[in-house]
């Protein structure tokens, strides 16, 4: 009972690094980016290539994939994205699901159709045993980093120049020129990071969300999840959202494994008819 | 009665441009109906033509004329395939023309019960709700496998003649002509829906909600019954695909399915009901071809059409569309158009 | 006199800001009523309130005796309440003939039909006609709103009002930036309104204000300043001092 719920928190924390990204364009920029789970996927190849491949550390690769997906992230933004931001939603769902199916293909193309998984050192393998619950290892070692993750995003939103220009930039763009704010740097790279993110939790999440070709497509509709129930107008919302719906998912598949999804899905309806603006969003005041 | 003035007498002639029929899209239907008898070894395509493009025609109705966003329209398109193919096999409406009307109106009651979520919230709101009743309802089709069959799909369906007259032969010439003919039914009502003030009142609503409130619009009321409209569409398709090729499988439901649907309408433009139809030509011209090439990577050239659409603009890559539109709204026909109109 | 429309200690907030203080009001059946107040006084917003584009914190809205403080909004002008916006808000892939006689046949009870071709019921063809004759818009009823000039559009969203044949029509400054030909056809088709028709004016411009209306309103703050006869209001000095602080800040 403890251990699922271990598993779930596990689960959720690593969904809201992999969403968290896709909260900030989403919420920040209005940008409707359904092709969020390519760049997980780009860091989780990274990774995968990198251990096993090259025989380089594990920690090591970690960072790289974040680096790879940021870097991809960067040179998207600035090449692509940067047209779509005013383009209606249409487009910008159409622009984000070829760009999902194109990585998808390619990945078939480049890593072949079938799951991958990295090799872990063996000091992040077994379970540790506290107060008689099981822990795996390597759980742990993911709540302890996507928790680390989270509240360093907090304190950067809320407390740097950066995150305070980036309100600046989001709340009003025209004046935020006027100020002097370079406001498409400022988006570049938080696009950039959001896509570093992704990658740093597709890396991490190789194990338990399994890689293969079709990630963007499964997870698409997760990542959403997050977003949508937990409000973008904060990212407590996500991170609240995200442990909810790790949670529900593990214990779900555990208890009802008949239902399979069908509850995820149903309880998302609901509150996005209940609260369109998310679960957690504060009462609009404008 | 007062003669009218010059203003009515043109302001009558106007306000029919949108009914009024132009010669170009005669010319499209006898090429469609002349492939029945022209293109003989490539009716089993066509098939898959013409019941794509009426599921083309169902989005266009709800995406280009009341300006819903859906990414989960395969929904409709699952519940019908999946009303027809049981209707069939038990034995409860064996006549497949009859079967394609409770098809349509099985995936219409759940447009209809819908339709209820989609009024609330903005764009994304809308598109993640769709797509998660079309999850939700694949799901379900998963679970209840005893009926559906579950993922293996459900097999061994018979179908009876259409009419109790035409088989459905190995060929797809009689499944061909039947799903033109109902695509050209369904059509010509869709046609003539958007020529009415319901039409009008569509646009209208696409165009500014707000104002259309304020004229005295009932905006909820006309989404909700073009929503069911376009589920019936959407249904009737759904239903063709089972009933010429007597299968129905869990794919009914994808979510590639309907993002490939959103593909083949952008193709072909939105708002003029044609798009949606030739969308479909170009789309299975274009996958018969590359799939050949590359089967495994086809989604690749999928979503590099939908980048490049969107990268260079929509309206720039579908210019070709503007005479073809213009002329056939606007195009002064009179004489003929009158008549036909009316 | 009847009271065709009336509110009671209407009030509403965005967030903290109080945007309608407490406003009862009361607009006489055929008044010609003119809502005067500085900018941000919460003109737009009573007449937001009024049509149900917007919920009020707390107060009660009465239209001809009908309380419809939460009918919807397309309710009330079935029963016969009509505004204008602002700041435009057109139909882009509409032509104007086609706009005036959506609104024609939606008045008429026409708009739910979905078999009869737009334009074939008897009389709706005259109707459209006068009204593109009377705002000069007869020359382009078949152009795309989109791509009208301003002026057209400005005309074609009166043009619309008025096609929903209002008793009680709320006009939210409807000559602004329009140039002067057109503001001349717009004023006097208001002028020609018939006499039992309710009209409320906000308007800046003073003369239009005192050649149109018997009755003036001032909102300060969202609050009902003061309220009279449009002489005596003319005369107020505190009136004038409120418009001309407003006048020095901007
Ligand atoms: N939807 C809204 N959300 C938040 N604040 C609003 C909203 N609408 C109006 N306000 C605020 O309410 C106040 C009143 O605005 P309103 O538009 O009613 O003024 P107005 O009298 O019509 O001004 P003007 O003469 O400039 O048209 C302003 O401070 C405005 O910023
Ligand atoms: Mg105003």
């Amino acid at each position: 009972m403890l251990t699922i719920l271990f598993d779930g928190i596990a689960y959720g924390m690593l969904l809201f690094v992999l969403a968290c990204g896709l909260s900030v364009t989403l919420g920040l920029m209005n940008l409707v980016n359904l092709a969020h789970g390519a760049f997980a996927m780009a860091g989780g190849y990274v990774l995968v290539i990198l251990v096993n491949n090259l025989g380089v550390p594990f920690w090591v690769s970690i960072i790289c994939a974040f680096f790879v997906s940021a870097a991809i992230g960067f040179v998207m933004e600035k090449a692509f994205y940067v047209h779509v931001y005013r383009k209606p939603h249409l487009d910008q769902v159409l622009f984000t699901i070829g760009l999902v199916f194109m990585s998808v293909a390619a990945a078939d193309f480049a890593m072949g159709s079938s799951q991958v998984f990295a090799r872990i050192p063996q000091a992040l393998q077994g379970q540790i045993h506290v107060f008689g619950i099981g822990m795996g290892r390597y759980r742990l070692l993911i709540i302890a980093i996507c928790g680390a993750l989270a509240l360093g995003l907090q304190y950067v939103l809320v407390y740097t120049r950066f995150g305070s220009r980036l309100r600046a930039a989001v709340d009003d763009q025209r004046v935020a020129r006027g100020l002097g704010i370079n406001v498409g740097n400022i988006f570049a790279l938080t696009f950039a990071f959001g896509s570093g993110l992704a990658g740093l939790g597709g890396a991490l999440g190789t194990e338990i969300l399994g890689l293969d070709p079709t990630f963007p497509l499964k997870y698409m509709i997760y990542f959403l999840i997050v977003v949508t129930v937990g409000g973008t107008s904060s990212i407590t919302g996500p991170f609240l959202a995200s442990l909810l719906l790790g949670i529900a998912d593990v214990a779900g598949k555990y208890y009802v494994p008949k239902l399979g999804a069908f509850v995820i899905y149903t309880i998302m309806i609901v509150v996005l008819i209940w609260r369109p603006q998310g679960l957690f969003a504060r009462a609009a005041n404008k | 009665m007062t003669e009218p003035t010059p203003t009515a007498k043109l302001a009558a002639q106007g306000i029919l441009a949108r009914a009024r029929w132009h010669p170009l899209e005669f010319v499209f239907w006898i090429a469609a109906f002349s492939a029945i008898w022209l293109l003989p070894n490539k009716h089993l395509i066509l098939t898959e033509i013409a019941w794509l493009a009426l599921f083309a025609l169902s989005l266009d109705l709800i995406l280009g004329y009341a300006g819903i966003l859906s990414l989960g329209h395969a929904a409709f398109f699952g519940v019908g395939s999946y009303a027809a193919a049981l209707l069939a096999k038990h034995g409860i409406i064996t006549e497949p023309v009859l079967a394609l009307v409770a098809a349509g109106l099985i995936a219409a009651v759940v447009g209809f019960a819908t339709s209820f979520l989609m009024l609330r919230g903005a764009d994304l709101t809308r598109l993640m709700v769709s797509l998660g009743v079309a999850l939700v309802l694949r799901e379900l089709a998963n679970k209840f496998s005893d009926l559906t069959g579950g993922a293996d799909g459900l097999q061994g369906v018979t179908m009876e003649p259409i009419l109790g007259r035409f088989r459905f032969d190995m060929f797809g010439h009689n499944g061909f002509a039947y799903c033109l003919i109902v695509l050209f039914v369904l059509f010509l009502a869709a046609r003539r829906l958007m020529a009415s003030p319901f039409g009008l009142a569509l646009l209208s609503v696409k165009g500014n909600p707000l104002r259309a409130r304020a004229i005295g619009i009932n905006v909820d009321a006309r989404l909700v019954t073009i929503y069911t409209i376009a589920a019936f569409y959407a249904g009737v398709a759904g239903g063709l695909l089972a009933q010429t090729t007597a299968f129905s499988s869990l794919d009914v439901f994808s979510f590639d399915r309907s993002a490939d649907l959103l593909l083949v309408l952008i193709i072909g433009g939105t708002g003029y009901l044609y798009g949606g139809l030739i969308g479909a030509v170009i789309f299975k011209v274009m996958q018969d071809y590359l799939a050949v090439l590359t089967p495994q990577y086809w989604p690749f050239w999928i979503g590099l059409v939908l980048v490049v659409l969107v990268m260079v603009g929509r309206d720039r890559m579908l210019r070709w569309t503007e005479p073809v539109r213009t002329l056939a709204n606007r195009l002064d026909w009179r004489a003929k158009g009158q008549g036909q109109a009316s | 006199m009847t009271v065709a429309l009336e509110t009671t200690n209407l009030v509403k907030q965005f967030g903290g800001l109080t945007a309608t203080d407490n406003v009862s009001i009361q607009f006489e059946a055929g008044a010609r009523h003119a809502l005067i107040g500085p900018n941000g006084a919460g003109k737009t917003t009573l007449i937001n309130l009024l049509t149900g584009m917007l919920k009020p914190t707390s107060g009660r809205i009465i239209l001809n005796g009908v309380d419809i403080t939460d009918a919807s909004p397309q309710r009330r002008v079935r029963l016969g309440m009509v505004r204008t916006f602002q700041i435009n808000q057109l139909f882009p892939d509409l032509t104007p003939l086609e706009t005036v006689g959506l609104a024609i046949s939606e008045r008429r009870g026409d708009g739910a039909d979905f078999w009869r071709v737009a334009g074939t019921k008897p009389g709706l063809n005259q109707e459209i006609a006068d009204i593109l004759d009377r705002f000069r818009l007869a020359d382009v009823m078949n152009a795309k709103t989109s791509i009208l000039p301003y002026g057209k559009q400005r005309l074609l969203e009166i043009a619309v009002a008025i096609a929903c044949k209002p008793k009680v029509l709320l006009l939210d400054e409807p000559a602004a930036g329009v140039p002067d030909e057109e503001r001349h056809e717009i004023l006097s088709s208001i002028a020609a309104l018939p006499k039992d028709v309710t009209v409320v004016l906000i308007e800046h411009d003073m003369d239009i204000v005192f050649a149109f209306s018997e009755r003036i309103s001032v909102l300060v703050n969202g609050g009902v300043f003061t309220e009279g006869p449009a002489a005596e209001v003319a005369r107020d000095p505190r009136v004038k001092a409120v418009y001309l602080g407003e006048s020095l800040d901007a």
